[in-house]
């Protein structure tokens, strides 16, 4: 029997090969559509860059070399040098941790928290229903970027609080589909079943309904990406993100703004890997939500 | 728009039309209700922001170069000596009042700051939206018109570029491109220097203002200067609306009536304006005033790269003073006006659709 066959098995004979094969067949359709594999190569460049930065970039991210500065796009700096004579280059492959570690970071607080926030909301309803939905519906109709502005300026500039802000104005979306999802399983006979073998809440919820929440949480996350990657970028366009010398993107096209006019590079080239990465995102997700959850399909 | 008449066995006029203004009256009713807790959402949130968060508020309304005696007075000002619930209480009473504290920075009282403010950012977003909506709804309906082909595919790049290029990254390539290297545009701000001040504001418009006042070198040199900052906003509501038309005209032109509709003979062009675009127009209000209040939110990163003397620009300025008043009122300015477009336009749907009715 190959590996194929095991992953296809119509009767699979335990739950990690159900969970093997499902995961293999949601791999097999992806690779059927060119734009989500790009998206796919993309995301893996990016985790791949971010690992290995140290051996990737040709020079030191921070050194600073004065009797460089301002070199336009050549083949020993391929992306030119900025003000203080950095290789651009070798700052844009190290900021692809920062990027990394912030859509990582908002990824792991936003998304189990609007999940939590959305079972409990659709899994009890009545009045706690109403409470949490009414505060979820609030944060939903305000500004995000404008909010998360607000809560950095209160919280003070830097990169931690930048991931804290976006991530607090993140998580209603999440806590919207988690309990649409809910709500379509809560009556289903299994977790009566559940509750008549004697299964709490928190049981029923944690063991039951989240994991039935994931896959159209995946989508909606690898979809928001793109704009967690802008609102930081922003952020740090603004000087209230990552904090100089670090070389987050966003930061990095501030620095270059003085010098638009006549050495364009500085600002641009960061620019290009903030686009070419949200692209990598929007084609993945949308690649994942024509496989995943296709109903979803037009809405954003 | 498409009337559809009622069935034939719908109930007498008159009780219909009774039933009918009682659940309208109802439903404005729950719309204000909505409308207000959203708008104490808010204040609770700023409030949240602002008296709670930061370790010291008054350091943080005041300043770090204010003495202890300015201090003291902010302090008792603030009524930071009472319980927090009556300090909330008392930030609703003042909001609703206009009286939104002192700035910082510019010295002056933050509700008179934004209202000065607002007009550059209103014109430039009115502007923005403007260009979204008539590039980007023709541009949907051809990309769903010609499914599957290159130009179907240019679009959907267009859509997604929209979602994944920083704005201010697009304001300065802009800038860079069609100001510094072509001079097609003006540069950053409102009118070159030698203008400024000509036009006596009026509505704070200065486009319209210098046309009213017949200053038409004043007019030209303004549109001069708009066209690429407002050209930048456009790009970013259009490919929204492209994307949203193009995903609105498929669901209609899969319909039996469109597919019946060729099937007699009705040429294509009729086909999709009438038979299919017809229908689309209201969902798109409601995506138009969607991109409209989420322009109004761009605007905070294209008025930093534009020096363009708005409430994003404002803003900005006041985050990196850490001048809290500033920065909560204009917080709460961009957000109410956000607010009431999304409702209206989620209203305008349901007062339009004769299918919501």
């Amino acid at each position: 029997m190959t590996t194929r066959d095991w992953l296809l098995a119509d009767s699979p004979t335990s739950r990690w090969q159900a969970n093997a094969g499902r995961a293999y067949r949601v791999f097999t359709a992806l690779l059927r559509n060119p734009l989500s594999v790009l998206g796919g190569v993309i995301i893996l460049v990016l985790l791949l860059t971010a690992l290995f930065a140290p051996w990737i970039a040709p020079f030191s991210p921070t050194g600073q070399n004065l009797s460089q500065r301002l070199l336009p796009p050549s083949g020993v700096n391929w992306m030119g040098t900025d003000e203080l004579g950095r290789d651009i280059f070798s700052r844009v492959v190290w900021g692809s941790q920062i990027t990394l570690t912030i859509v990582l970071l908002v990824a792991l607080i936003s998304a189990p928290l609007g999940l939590l926030i959305g079972a409990i909301s659709g899994y009890f309803g009545g009045w706690v229903d109403r409470v949490l939905m009414g505060f979820t519906d609030i944060f939903l109709s305000l500004p995000k970027l404008i909010l998360a502005l607000a809560f950095v300026a209160a919280l003070g500039p830097g990169i931690n609080n930048a991931i804290i802000a976006i991530a607090i104005t993140s998580w209603p979306a999440y806590a919207r589909i988690a309990r649409a999802e809910t709500l379509t399983i809560r009556n289903a006979e299994y977790i009566s079943a559940v509750q008549l073998a004697g299964g709490g809440p928190i049981r029923v919820i944690v063991q039951h309904i989240l994991p039935l929440c994931t896959s159209s949480m995946i989508v909606r996350v690898t979809l928001d990406m793109a704009g967690v990657i802008l609102t930081a970028a922003g952020l740090g366009f603004i000087g209230l993100g990552a904090q100089p010398p670090l070389p987050e993107w966003g930061a990095m096209i501030s620095r270059g703004r003085t010098f638009i006019l006549d050495q364009w590079w500085v600002a641009t080239m960061p620019g290009f890997a903030i686009i070419i990465v949200s692209l990598g995102f929007c084609f993945l997700g949308d690649g994942l939500r024509d496989v995943l959850d296709p109903k979803s399909e037009g809405k954003s | 728009m498409t009337t559809e008449q009622p069935a034939l066995t719908s109930p007498p006029p008159e009780k219909l039309t009774s039933k009918r203004t009682r659940r309208q009256i109802g439903a404005v009713v729950t719309f204000l209700v909505t409308l207000f807790l959203t708008f104490l959402g808010l204040l609770a949130i700023t409030f949240f922001i602002g008296r709670v968060i930061p370790i010291d508020p008054v350091l943080a309304v005041v300043g770090d170069r204010a003495t202890q005696a300015q201090y003291d007075a902010a302090k008792i000002a603030m009524g930071l000596d009472q319980p927090l619930y009556m300090q909330f209480i008392s930030y609703v009473g003042n909001v609703f009042t206009g009286n939104l504290g002192m700035s910082v920075s510019t010295g002056r009282a933050v509700a008179d700051d934004l209202s000065r403010f607002f007009p550059a950012t209103f014109e430039m977003a009115t502007l923005g939206i403007l260009i979204g909506v008539a590039i980007g709804v023709p541009l949907g309906v051809t990309a769903a018109a010609r499914q599957g082909s290159w130009l179907d595919q240019a679009i959907r790049v267009v859509g997604l570029l929209g979602y994944s290029v920083p704005a201010f990254w697009l304001g300065l390539v802009g800038l860079a491109l069609f100001y510094a290297r072509l001079r097609w545009v003006g540069g950053p701000g409102r009118l070159d220097i030698f203008y400024d001040g000509l036009v006596t504001p009026i509505t704070g418009m200065i486009l319209i203002d210098s046309l009213v006042q017949g200053e038409f070198d004043i007019f030209w040199n303004a549109v001069w200067h708009i066209v690429l900052p407002a050209s930048v906003l456009g790009f970013f509501s259009l490919a929204y609306i492209a994307r949203m038309t193009r995903s609105f005209m498929l669901d209609q032109l899969s319909q039996e009536f469109v597919t019946t509709a060729r099937v007699k003979g009705v040429p294509e062009r009729i086909v999709i304006w009438r038979h299919a675009f017809n229908p689309i127009r209201v969902p798109l209000i409601t995506v138009i005033g969607l991109s409209y209040a989420g322009l109004l939110e761009g605007s905070v990163m294209i008025e930093t790269v534009f020096s363009w003397p708005g409430i994003g620009n404002y803003l900005t300025t006041a985050l990196l003073n850490a001048d809290m008043n500033a920065v909560l009122g204009s917080t709460l300015v961009i957000g109410a006006v956000f607010i009431v477009i999304n409702k209206v336009s989620d209203v305008l749907y349901r007062v339009l659709d004769p299918r919501a009715r």
